[in-house]
């Protein structure tokens, strides 16, 4: 079977986030960027299965800019055998995005779409989601454990209240938890031949979908830095304080 | 805190000064692309920081043991080499035709550095593999170079490299393991010391590199013969046989590199070792030094490490630590805020990154000298390359000895405690001014094969290159610039004296080098810093001025000027102790000691 595999280049996880002065977003501008670590294990999934015999290509897509061509060939060279990347220039939303992959899906006809759960750089979580709607495919989310069997799969998926266990028919939509695998580090010559593995490159514009933002930033701030504590001399002190300072009793 | 490779800064030296854009023209190196060094960078990174560095301390605390015969290394480490082998590190700078990478010797001392700077115990075994293959790829005959090198260029198979003797150590010429011939081969009989991970269970074989004399060899260093002696010995179908008569029969106790094993061997205890000549016979020493020049560079990137990894502990240490008061800050303040750890801290980094540009500008050297098709370019690179090689070996490491030590300090009373990890970086780096040829060793090869030899001609075309940046750094306007211009000159005029005292008056006492030349060295290493430090700032302004808001290129300024505020002024006191000649070292006599 063919496996899509989306991936969204982002600020790599060791960066500590800059909020632009104007609050207007992120400070993107020479950061180290890298690959969404969720989608890091959607792609190892993806390898997983290849390896196994149940995948037969891997596809790895990304909606982005020219510069999205790094996170592609870190792709490539994890081993996705090709990639196609939908050039935007304004970052679509997450609605945008599924939009966008639904037409891939389309036009490639995979049997699993694996996404991220959420990419570190907003914490959607509504692509994979969206993208199932769209799609009208069952979804899997947050799953952390799948084994592919004949037209189904068996997902265990990470929740608040515990560990679910669900089947679901293929063609499917899987978005992946960290704990799904631990994504491996390419090797130099695979490194070296994902040069040479083919990237399509499509404007997002040639797909005839409402990109239009239904979304407006309102403000972008960075978390309150942690106060200083302090010693309290007693209970009623304590007591006090997180009464009339803290209002959390 | 872990390593993070300064992918950033790597780039930058790579291209800003090592030119790796024009290495990548050469034939063979067409792959070497910006896009590709980067992702490669970026890979190594992530291999150096997630699986090699995380065994740094466990390394340094378990140590590698012989047990019942058998050398045990510390844990993790048989698995993480097997990563290193499976993802195809050790092909990077190796041949093609062997299932190398062929990428640049460059690129090599680009990663090399990362594995040197998050754990150098392990990288040397890699690092003297690669010896290894070059003096047998060099030497050795099809028949030696189809049985090993595939094996050992992919790192399934390790090498090492046995030339000291108790009472051989510089001085090889007093080697007196013995060889005799077999039928088609030799049976070895001998100890070697000081054997870098001579033993191990990391891979199922090991090749040895042995000097030893055969029965009829004259006396001294032309009487010396190369053999490969394989760990277990190899059957026709290339499938292991019998273990051969080549055995560790102890470890040394050490300052540090814990987790390498640095091995007594004894070969031909009990029946000979078979071994197989490398090249002719009596020529072995002149197969030994092809692979000279590679690990002299590599053991100063060895200092480039380590000097990296010792900062980023330092620095990591500086921003966490709380303790007393800063004029302009509020509340009691991380150590970071004091001018005097901001000092130690600058003076680690700019050391750190004036050593990395020399390392990778002699790496670069090496390329242009082994790959450029234009016999002009490529004479002048090998001569640039052959001249700043013992500089790079030498003041690269002694430069390191000062920045860990520095890493310690920064710490406090923390830094004495071994737990903290600042320590390591220090004991670790003790032993990279001494092995692969001491400072003094370097210093001599500098002074009387690279300067007096061609009587200055090669140094004197690196002096008129310092020359002529002299006159455009002079030109770049701003305040940081004038500085380090002021600092340059005189800096350059402490060279060029020194340069000709050493012409003139060095051969004037037979002592007369001899005396000079540690001191003629760091004088070399420091100016040839404080010229690639602004070279790097001047780079730096040129993207300023093209509109780059990135605070890489301010700290790139800031920090050659550092450099020339507080590094570079000590070119002056090398000179004036340089011409002071053999003066007192030689007067006092002996018994006066």
């Amino acid at each position: 079977m063919k496996v899509l595999v989306a991936v969204k280049r982002v600020v790599d996880y060791n960066v500590r986030i800059r909020v632009k002065s104007d609050g207007s977003g992120v400070d993107t501008d020479n950061v180290v960027m890298s690959m969404n670590p969720f989608d890091e294990n959607g792609l190892e999934e993806a390898l997983r299965m290849k390896q196994a015999g149940v995948a037969t290509e891997i596809v790895a897509v990304t909606v982005g800019t020219e510069q999205s061509q790094d996170t592609l060939r870190s792709a490539l060279a994890m081993g996705a055998d090709r990639a196609i990347l939908i050039n935007a220039e304004e970052a679509p939303e997450p609605l945008g995005i599924a939009k966008l992959l639904s037409k891939v899906v389309e036009q490639e006809q995979p049997q699993v779409v694996i996404l991220g759960k959420q990419a570190i750089d907003d914490d959607s979580n509504q692509t994979g989601q969206m993208l199932a709607a769209l799609l009208n495919w069952p979804q899997g989310t947050f799953a952390s454990k799948a084994e592919f069997e004949g037209d189904s799969v068996n997902l265990t998926r990470e929740t608040d209240a515990g560990l679910e266990t669900i089947k679901i028919n293929l063609p499917a939509i899987i978005t992946t938890d960290l704990r799904l695998n631990e994504p491996r580090l390419p090797k130099l010559p695979d490194i070296m031949k994902a040069k040479k593995k083919p990237i399509d490159m499509v404007e997002a514009a040639s797909f005839g979908v409402d990109l239009t933002p239904r979304l407006e930033v309102v403000s972008v701030s960075a978390p309150e830095a942690r106060k200083p504590g302090v010693i309290v001399a007693n209970a009623a002190e304590l007591i006090d304080k997180l009464k009339n300072e803290a209002g959390v009793l | 805190m872990s390593y993070e490779a300064p992918l950033k800064e790597m780039q930058f030296v790579l291209k800003e000064l090592a030119d790796i854009n024009a290495i990548a023209q050469h034939p063979g190196f067409e792959d070497a692309t910006p896009d590709m060094v980067e992702a490669i960078l970026k890979e190594a990174g992530k291999l150096a920081s997630l699986v090699i560095e995380p065994l740094n301390n466990i390394g340094d605390q378990q140590g590698s043991r012989l047990e019942n015969g058998v050398v045990v290394n510390p844990d993790g480490f048989k698995e993480a080499y097997q990563q290193f082998v499976e993802n195809g590190w050790p092909g990077l700078h190796q041949p093609t035709e062997f299932d190398g990478q062929g990428l640049p010797f460059l690129m090599q001392s680009a990663v090399s550095e990362m594995w040197n700077a998050s754990n150098m115990a392990f990288a040397l075994c890699p690092m003297l593999t690669a010896g290894a293959i070059e003096a047998i790829n060099a030497h050795g005959s099809d028949e030696i170079k189809k049985t090993y090198l595939p094996k050992m260029v992919s790192g399934e198979w390790t090498g090492t490299m046995n030339l000291t003797e108790p009472q051989a150590g510089s001085d090889l010429s007093a080697v007196r393991t013995q060889a005799t011939k077999e039928g088609d081969h030799y049976l070895i009989k001998g100890s070697k010391i000081f054997i870098t991970w001579g033993d191990h269970e990391m891979t199922d074989n090991i090749a040895h590199l042995v000097l030893a004399r055969l029965p009829d060899a004259p006396e001294g260093v032309k009487g010396i013969s190369l053999f490969i002696v394989p760990k277990y010995l190899i059957n026709e179908d290339g499938s292991l046989g019998e273990r051969n008569d080549a055995k560790a029969v102890s470890l040394e106790h050490k300052l540090g590199i814990h987790a390498s094993p640095t091995c007594v061997m004894s070969f031909g205890d009990e029946t000979g070792a078979v071994g197989y000549l490398i090249g002719e016979e009596n020529n072995g020493l002149s197969c030994m030094f092809t692979m000279m020049n590679h690990a002299r560079l590599e053991v100063g990137m060895e200092g480039v490490g380590l000097s990296e990894g010792a900062y980023q502990h330092a620095l990591a240490y500086a921003k966490d630590r709380t303790q007393g008061y800063s004029p302009g800050s509020e509340g009691r303040v991380s150590i970071i805020h004091h001018a005097d750890v901001r000092r130690m801290l600058m003076q680690m980094k700019a050391f750190t990154e004036a050593g990395r540009a020399l390392a990778y500008v002699a790496a670069g050297a090496h390329d242009h000298a082994y790959q450029s098709t234009d016999e002009k370019v490529a004479d002048f690179q090998r001569r640039r390359m052959d001249l700043l090689t013992p500089i790079v070996k030498a003041w690269c490491t002694e430069v390191a000895q000062e920045v860990t030590s520095l890493g310690v300090q920064v710490h406090g009373g923390m830094g004495f405690i071994e737990e903290t990890g600042a320590a390591q970086y220090m004991r670790d780096a003790r032993i990279i001014t001494i092995y692969e040829g001491t400072t003094g060793i370097q210093a001599g090869d500098l002074i009387g094969r690279k300067v007096l030899r061609d009587k200055g001609a090669t140094v004197s075309e690196l002096i008129a290159e310092l020359n002529e940046f002299e006159t455009t750094l002079k030109a770049q306007s701003g305040d940081d610039f004038a500085i380090m211009s002021t600092q340059f000159s005189a800096a350059l005029k402490a060279v060029t004296e020194s340069t000709k005292w050493v012409l003139e008056k060095g051969m004037e006492t037979p002592h007369s080098a001899g005396a000079a030349s540690v001191n003629y060295l760091m004088l070399m290493g420091t100016v040839l810093g404080g010229w690639l430090m602004a070279k790097s700032a001047l780079a730096a302004q040129r993207e300023i001025d093209a509109g780059s808001t990135d605070e890489f290129f301010k700290t790139k300024i800031l920090t050659a000027r550092f450099y020339a505020e507080h590094i570079l002024p000590r070119s002056e006191a090398y000179a004036t102790t340089v011409q002071s000649g053999v003066g007192a070292i030689m007067d006092l006599s002996i018994e006066n000691f």
